[in-house]
């Protein structure tokens, strides 16, 4: 069953605390993740700065803005798609992620048809 | 269903449940099939006699029905087959019961319906409806709310472990400390809803649960812990009144002595071999206050040292409240509202009318009589339930 990881990082202001976790504990993440057999997709994404947003109103207009910007504490940083067995499976690889100590991770069951 | 029928079969409707949903990995039709085999039990059995293994009769009938099922809802099969493919790799055979003509797979649907992944007040209304074997209108009348609301809720609670899938198994004994608990706080609510709501039938289920865990688990000892706990306060009921006497003010002949002898039995099971958890701790304080002949004569000082280490383990202010308090006793009124006094502050103490009500009792042991009035009004202010502002009336009046 294919579960997906959202990485929800602490964003982190020019006062802020940097990150706990280093490069290298993401890469030992990603590697363990792809050993394990378990990998189907996975992304980080750039700053949140970098985002856009686009609405199509009901007349076909095309809306574009900067941003969405976090209100809350927590930003979308990136996210793993895997495949195993159970939500105990997948907690348990959400629990080592590295971001689940830096900010949270959500187990989102990907919806089988 | 008949009063004693419905008792017979309540144990023997979680035992089926579990045993269905380890072999058919589907807990909506688990549930759909264990009530069918129970009407049928009850159609056959007062012409046809008792089976001689009525488990085995029970677990026959259901299985024909749950395959009856699948052969009706192809869609429905070939879900459940590709499940049953990755159950048998990893299952492990459950052990069979001396005695029982059915596997006991219990274990796991307690740990399920009590999976963290659940809301909490879903983990509770699963258990009872799964484990305790009550139905979704009684599983709505113990939270006092409308059966439709509750039926919402089980089915929400249900989706989620289908479509979520959240395993039917026993945790590895590494993850224990973390799903134990949650397992014990929604038998605990139970028994506490139980007490809130005057339903002593709901108290006695907690109970029942507790000891069919204890045997299946019988090396973790907070099952002990909880189960003494409760044994050792539920010992008390008849002199409760309907809640309206505090234990200062109760008949202790009308306390039931084997159940306090059993609870004592648990405690020091509870806290042998080991460091002590939460329930054990609270057991002991539960098993002095029975063993004390009087309210004044129970031996404060041990009791004042047992919150100390119920704090260290489970740092809360309603822990601290309760340690005031029992400091009010060892040390005169003065120094328990000195406590409490110092607690003031804390946000979940704010609407709590324990609280309260422990400010006004020291406040009028020290004479103060305004302010306990002004106390007593506060805790009135802010109960719950109608058998506990019936006490703080009384105990107002009485100022």
């Amino acid at each position: 069953m294919k579960y997906l990881l959202l990485i929800n990082a602490d964003a982190v202001d020019e006062a802020g605390k940097p990150p706990a976790c280093t490069p290298a504990d993401w890469m030992a993440y990603d590697k363990e993740v792809k050993e394990a057999g378990i990998f189907v997709s996975g992304e980080s994404l750039a700053d949140l700065v970098t985002a856009t947003t686009v609405r199509v109103d009901a007349g076909g207009k095309r809306t574009v803005t900067d941003g969405p910007f976090a209100e809350t504490r927590e930003v979308l940083g990136g996210f793993y798609v895997i495949d195993v067995p159970d939500l105990d499976a997948a907690l348990d690889w959400a629990a080592r992620c590295p971001g689940a100590r830096d900010g949270s991770i959500t187990v989102r069951p990907v919806a089988d048809f | 269903m008949t009063a004693p029928v419905e008792a017979v079969f309540r144990e023997e409707y979680g035992r089926l449940l579990a045993a269905l949903v380890r072999r058919f990995g589907d807990l909506d039709l688990a549930e759909e099939v264990t009530s069918e085999a129970i009407e049928a039990a009850l159609l056959h059995w007062p012409s046809e006699g008792v089976p001689p293994k009525p488990g085995a009769w029970l677990m026959t009938t259901a299985r024909r029905k749950a395959v009856d099922r699948l052969r009706r809802d192809r869609v429905l099969a070939t879900r459940l087959a590709v499940l049953q493919v990755e159950a048998d790799r990893a299952g492990p055979v459950p052990a069979v019961e001396a005695g029982a003509d059915l596997p006991d797979d219990r274990l796991q649907l307690f740990f399920t319906c009590a999976h963290p992944a659940l809301a909490a007040d879903d983990r509770i209304a699963l258990t009872l409806r799964c484990l305790g074997g009550l139905t979704t209108p009684e599983v709505a009348r113990a939270f006092l709310v409308p059966a439709e609301t509750m039926a919402k809720r089980i089915t929400r609670a249900k989706k989620k472990i289908r479509e979520a899938r959240i395993p039917f198994r026993v945790p590895g004994q590494d993850e224990l400390p973390e799903r134990l608990p949650v397992v014990l706080q929604a038998i605990y609510s139970i028994f506490t809803e139980g007490y809130a709501a005057q339903r002593p039938d709901l108290a006695e289920e907690a109970i029942r649960l507790t000891r069919i865990l204890h045997r299946l688990l019988p090396g973790e000892r907070e099952i002990p812990g909880l189960l003494a706990l409760m044994l050792l306060v539920h010992a008390r009921r008849d002199a409760r009144d309907g809640g309206l006497l505090l234990l200062a003010e109760q008949d202790r002949a009308r306390w039931d002595r084997p159940m306090i002898d059993e609870g004592r039995n648990l405690v020091v099971a509870a806290l042998t071999g080991g460091p002590p958890g939460p329930y054990g701790v609270q057991a002991a304080i539960a098993a002095l206050h029975d063993e004390a002949d009087d309210f004044a004569s129970t031996d404060w000082p041990q009791i004042v040292a047992l919150y100390d280490v119920l704090l260290a383990i489970t740092p809360s202010p309603v822990v601290a409240l309760n340690r005031a308090a029992a400091v009010a006793m060892r040390d005169g009124p003065q120094a328990g509202l000195d406590l409490l006094d110092e607690l003031a502050g804390e946000p979940l103490l704010r609407g709590h009318h324990p609280y309260a009500a422990a400010r006004a009792d020291l406040l009028q042991r020290l004479g103060r009589r305004a302010e306990a009035e002004s106390a007593y009004r506060d805790a009135l202010h802010l109960a719950g339930s109608e058998a506990e502002r019936a006490l703080l009336r009384r105990r107002l009046g009485a100022l």
